[in-house]
């Protein structure tokens, strides 16, 4: 039988950062208090992270890299009103897609319409259906996966793309992403699955039937 | 339970939101349905390749340029 996703919290986190890990509340603290030093190496810890999810809001290496200097900016300053009820990370998310979202509306308006009506019913159902055996990223090396996986997300609509990025890469529960995006809840949980299955159908074509020769 | 009505509910099952009838009825189709198993197996690989894939490294001079806007900016700010 299947199983389900573990639970988000469960998850694990992408390789070389563990968001809210090692030291982070610390190090937090320290840069509560002032210590440059130390919300560097917070900076340090998530620009990787920050950066991809803003270059895949804005779709635009030269906007993300502004929307990722101003979210650290903007979170430095704000550094005292946060209060440890969530992961600094998250937080940091939080800031770096309202961020990503008004640069968007600034320079692009009509780029990104999040409340507009994406799905239509025909678009749900997998017409491919094909294994793709045990650990078929294992076929690609890694610079060569990284290159699929941002091309097929970057093939999404923005209303899918930007929730598959906050849900399923970002962790955030679904509330915290309707909130963010101004979105419903049922809104979000719709276009995760369009997005999930949209992603899937990209990533068939690649990973079905026997790994190349 | 029909195939579509899994699918519309691979989300809720994939994340564990689901009632335990639904989810036992989700289940019992599964067994029978080789597609629906590879589709909510191979979606569930989708979730797990993205969320596990390591961002890229920054390039040197995106990372220097980040560097210098904090340094610079951060040290202008009053104490």
């Amino acid at each position: 039988m299947t199983n389900p996703l573990p639970n988000k919290g469960s998850k694990a986190p992408a390789p070389g950062v563990i968001p809210g890990g090692d030291g982070e509340a610390q190090l937090v603290a320290a840069a509560q208090r002032g210590e440059l030093a130390a919300f560097d190496e917070l900076v340090r810890r998530y620009e990787r992270r920050i950066f991809r999810l803003a270059r895949n809001i804005t779709q635009n290496r030269e906007d993300a890299e502004d929307v990722m200097q101003e979210a650290f900016l903007k979170a430095y300053e704000h550094l005292g009103d946060f209060e440890g009820n969530s992961r600094f990370y998250t937080w940091l998310v939080r800031i770096a897609v309202n961020q990503g979202l008004m640069k968007l509306r600034k320079r692009r308006p009509n780029v990104l319409s999040l409340d507009e009506e994406l799905e239509t019913e025909d678009d749900v159902m997998p017409r491919e259906v094909q294994d793709w055996g045990p650990s078929p990223e294992q076929r690609y090396q890694h610079s060569e996966l990284a290159g699929i996986l941002d091309e097929a997300i970057h093939s999404l609509e923005p209303g899918f793309r930007v929730v598959f990025q906050l849900r399923d890469i970002e962790e955030l529960s679904t509330e915290d992403t309707a909130r963010v995006l101004g979105l419903s809840t049922p809104a979000v949980k719709s276009r995760l699955l369009r997005a999930r299955l949209k992603l899937r159908n990209k990533l068939n074509r690649l990973f079905r039937g026997s790994p190349p020769k | 339970m029909k195939c579509q009505t899994v699918i519309l509910e691979l989300s809720n099952y994939l994340d564990a939101e689901l009632d335990a009838a639904t989810r036992a009825e989700i289940e019992r189709h599964l067994t029978a349905c080789e597609d629906c198993r590879i589709v909510v197996d191979t979606t569930r690989k989708t979730i797990e390749i993205f969320c596990g894939a390591e961002p890229l490294p920054l390039s040197e001079d995106v990372r220097d340029r980040l560097h210098s806007a904090l340094a610079q900016r951060l040290r202008r700010r009053p104490s």
